[in-house]
């Protein structure tokens, strides 16, 4: 049993490694400036599911506080970014 | 891992691990290989929800078995999850839709309607039309 929950760990940490690679690509030649931002926001909740991962892997709670905090921070900067691609400024006078 | 896990839980939470993997993949993948932006939008934002929460529902029953309660707080990634997810596709969605107005004003089209008059601000238009444009920005009094 242990064998199969290992091997699908092995899995969905390939799975969203691959899938970091192709934000990764999409925010480099990206054609349009929304289309980075879409890609930032891919690579944060990727990053945080590899870190959710992790966590079930080492059977350790700090990875979920961790994966909390990176889904709350990783929300306020995509807002941001996208409130700038739309006006130009982001704290408005 | 923990031995004391039974049988169908691991096989349970190596399931849910897998389809995780699998719609992130996905999600990813149509967000390379759309042709334009609106289509490559909907693709990670709608997936990679999902695959959250897989992995949190996992997180939910292993966390249950080892602590020997219900441990509902690993619910809490997906909820917030769930809220945020819509609000930066929206915002994104708009930011690209303006944009490409903009753009098709500068190109000599016509659709200045839908745009307000400080986006136009240091651009190679002509004036607009109506007459409050040519006022100053009173706006911060």
């Amino acid at each position: 049993m242990n064998q199969i929950f290992h091997i699908a760990i092995f899995f969905a940490l390939g799975c969203f490694v691959i899938a970091m690679g192709m934000a990764v690509y999409r925010l480099a030649f990206g054609p349009a400036m929304a289309d980075r931002v879409l890609a930032l926001d891919a690579m944060y909740i990727n990053g945080m599911l590899i870190l959710l991962t992790l966590g079930l892997r080492f059977g350790s709670s700090l990875y979920f506080d961790i994966g909390l905090l990176i889904c709350v921070f990783g929300f306020v900067g995509s807002v941001a970014m996208a409130k700038f691609l739309l006006r130009g400024e982001v704290i408005e006078p | 891992m923990s031995p004391d896990l039974p049988v169908w839980a691991t096989l349970v939470i190596s399931f849910l691990l897998v389809v995780a993997g699998f719609f992130a993949l996905t999600g990813s993948l149509g967000m390379l290989r759309l042709p334009n932006f609106y289509s490559r939008m909907h693709a990670p934002t709608l997936t990679n929800t999902l695959s959250a929460f897989c992995i949190v529902v996992s997180i939910l029953i292993m966390a249950s078995f080892v602590e020997h309660r219900f441990a509902a707080h690993s619910l809490l990634v997906t909820f917030f999850l769930i809220i945020t997810s819509p609000v930066t596709a929206m915002l994104l969605m708009r930011a690209a839709i303006k944009r490409e107005l903009r753009r098709n004003v500068e190109q000599g089209g016509s659709e200045t309607d839908d745009i307000p008059e400080r986006d136009l601000e240091g651009s190679s238009l002509p004036a607009p039309k109506s007459p409050a444009a040519a006022k100053p920005d009173s706006a911060g009094g």
